[in-house]
């Protein structure tokens, strides 16, 4: 079996403060490439804040998570950053794109950070990402000029946009109508099949879950039943 | 463009009415600088070239600075003895070998000297003496060395070149005596020589006791008067660069002991004076910038605040806190950029505005114009310090838009 796109190891996140709250606690987890894994389970039940850890947008109480074999909990902040933007992708409940910039701007934008292909290609990888999510026309609109579906669509190929292994969505499909859902849910379901990508998301929609290869169920910031590493 | 100077202009221009009331305030911050900093740099030099113009760059006395060596401490040395309450023997004063020194000095490029005789000589006038200081100069370096051919309301330094028995009075002397040109006047010297001048010119200088008691006339009838034949107690020396005066007037006084001053030395207390001015100037003008440098804290802050869930969004797609405190502090450096820009035309329309008001200072003849300094400097000072202030104030802000987590705001969702 090929080693794990993603190995978490034992993760447990607290927040400090006068009531001491554990987020997640202990939980170990591999990520496979060419998988969909969906993390379920009630709302704060701290799915979110594991995704924010495997994500390495934040970083654990304990715990390692291992990225490609590398260990990155005691990376740098900068360090973190650069992982994030060459090897992840980022989709969030809310689209978070940038108001003043237009669809194809917002997509760029981690290509101009990363700066490894020419203004030219970045443009031409940014059309392209948008027209494969059917966004052809609305390229050149700004966010407040498009649809909820087309916004979120928008951010897919966003974070699509550096080739990123690991997909992270957080709710993707949480603000949006049933026909908007589906197609979110069947374009992430084929980035996940895509050789050498894997997908981890975060829902609460059972017909999203069903759908995925793999469930992980999150009560109380512990993995329930049987965590099948 | 790069991905940050884009992003920070989009920034800006999303907020039009605020961006422009921060860049207006940083605008006339700059202007007010500007017009404010040149009219106090431009009354500085004009002051200080009344100053050097109205008096001889280095002059000359025939005094030493600390008492003459005395034999005795040459051969023992200071270690040995002590010597106390030194009487020097009486002497006919005044500077020995002057013409020479004079003639030295005139052979240096660029320097102009002269040798005067100047003295004390009561005016009787209706019983009461006037004391007036006789000022006994070469007719012929006057026009050089002094601005009295300037200052003359009758007559001129000619007439006294023409007439050797000719003197220059000034304005308030002949007001009060009711004197004029062409009149005689019977001066007697402290020597009890008495000696009667024809009245040949009349200056006026705008300082009232200066026109009252200074008088001028030919060198060689204020020798004969002071019973000082071919003496001299002051040499004055004018340099066509007068900034090189201080160094001059030590290489004078090392090589023939006499005291000598330059105009820096004479006006210590008047220089010192004016760099207090200056520091108040520039506190008082900063200040201008300062409440403008708030504006722009102000938007950048505000932007910060708003922007947060763009920020979050920008680092988990893998900006570092460094890029965005370069975002928000390419904001402060457009917003400063576009208020020098925009800021040192105001200036200079405001500096054109001063430059046209025109007073009447006490004691002088005609109006005269705000002295407004054009020179370079001033315009360098006014936009490096907005500039400076501008890119300060988006710093701070800037640091704590960089230090925003996006777990933090990620988790708050919108």
């Amino acid at each position: 079996m090929m080693e794990p796109l993603l190995q978490a190891r034992n993760l447990t996140r607290t927040l400090e403060g006068e009531i001491r709250v554990t987020l997640v606690k202990d939980v170990s987890l591999d990520i496979q490439t060419g998988h969909f894994t969906a993390i379920t389970g009630p709302s704060g039940s701290g799915k979110s804040s594991l995704l924010y850890l495997l994500g390495l947008l934040d970083k654990p109480t304990t715990g390692e998570v291992f990225v490609d074999g590398v260990n990155t909990t005691r990376l740098s902040e900068n360090s973190l950053a650069a992982f994030r933007l060459e090897k992840l992708g980022f989709i969030f409940q809310f689209h978070f794109l940038l108001p003043e910039f237009t669809a194809l701007e917002n997509v760029m934008l981690p290509m101009q950070r990363l700066g490894k292909r020419s203004p030219r290609e970045q443009k031409d990888r940014a059309m392209e990402l948008l027209e494969s999510m059917g966004l052809k026309e609305q390229a050149h609109k700004l966010p407040k000029q498009m649809s909820g579906g087309q916004n979120q669509r928008t951010a897919i190929a966003r974070a699509l946009a550096n080739d990123p292994a690991l997909v992270m969505a957080d709710e993707p499909t949480g603000n949006l109508d049933t026909h908007s859902a589906a197609t979110v849910q069947q374009i992430l379901r084929d980035i996940a099949h895509t050789p050498g990508r894997a997908v981890v998301a975060v829902t609460h929609d059972e017909s999203f879950a069903a759908v995925a290869d793999r469930r992980v169920h999150i009560v109380d910031g512990k993995i329930e039943g049987n965590p099948s590493l | 463009m790069s991905l940050y100077v884009t992003i920070a202009l989009k920034h800006i221009l999303a907020r039009k009415r605020q961006s422009f009331v921060s860049l207006l305030g940083i605008i006339i911050g700059v202007a007010f600088f500007l017009a404010i900093a040149s009219l106090m740099q431009g009354s500085q030099n004009d002051f200080i070239k009344r100053l050097i113009d109205n008096s001889p760059h280095i002059t000359v006395h025939d005094d030493y600075r600390s008492a003459k060596e005395q034999p005795v401490q040459r051969s023992y040395g200071k270690s040995v003895i002590e010597l106390r309450s030194l009487q020097p023997l009486p002497e006919t004063r005044g500077i020995r070998g002057y013409k020479q020194v004079v003639e030295d000095l005139k052979a240096r490029p660029g320097v102009r000297a002269s040798a005067t005789l100047t003295g004390q000589a009561i005016l009787n006038y209706a019983g009461k003496d006037n004391a007036i200081v006789l000022n006994g100069m070469i007719p012929a370096d006057m026009k050089d060395l002094t601005t009295i051919e300037e200052n003359m309301k009758v007559g001129g330094v000619d007439d006294l070149i023409a007439n050797r028995n000719g003197i220059i009075v000034g304005a308030e002397l002949t007001r009060r005596l009711m004197l004029d040109v062409g009149d005689n006047i019977t001066l007697t010297a402290s020597t009890g020589q008495v000696r009667t001048f024809k009245i040949v010119g009349i200056f006026q200088t705008g300082s009232l006791g200066y026109d009252d008691q200074q008088a001028f006339t030919d060198i060689k009838r204020v020798q004969a008067m002071m019973n000082k034949s071919n003496r001299a107690n002051t040499i004055i020396v004018k340099m066509d660069d007068s900034g090189k005066a201080r160094e001059l007037a030590s290489e004078i006084e090392a090589r023939i002991g006499y005291k000598t001053v330059s105009w820096q030395e004479a006006s210590e207390d008047i220089m010192s004076t004016l760099v207090i001015r200056n520091i108040i100037m520039y506190t008082v003008v900063s200040a201008v910038l300062l409440v403008a440098a708030f504006g722009i804290y102000n938007i950048i802050f505000t932007i910060i605040m708003e922007k947060q869930k763009d920020i979050a969004i920008l680092k988990s797609m893998g900006f570092r806190s460094m890029d965005i405190k370069k975002i928000f502090v390419i904001q402060g450096c457009v917003l400063g950029v576009a208020g020098v820009i925009f800021g040192l035309p105001v200036g200079c329309i405001l500096m054109y505005a001063l430059s046209l008001i025109t007073f009447n200072p006490p004691g002088a003849s005609e109006p005269i114009r705000m002295p407004i300094d054009w020179s370079a400097p001033q315009f360098f000072i006014a936009g490096a310090f907005a500039f400076i202030a501008a890119v300060l104030a988006s710093y701070l802000p800037a640091k704590k838009g960089a230090s925003v987590l996006p777990v933090d705001i990620l988790r708050g969702g919108q």
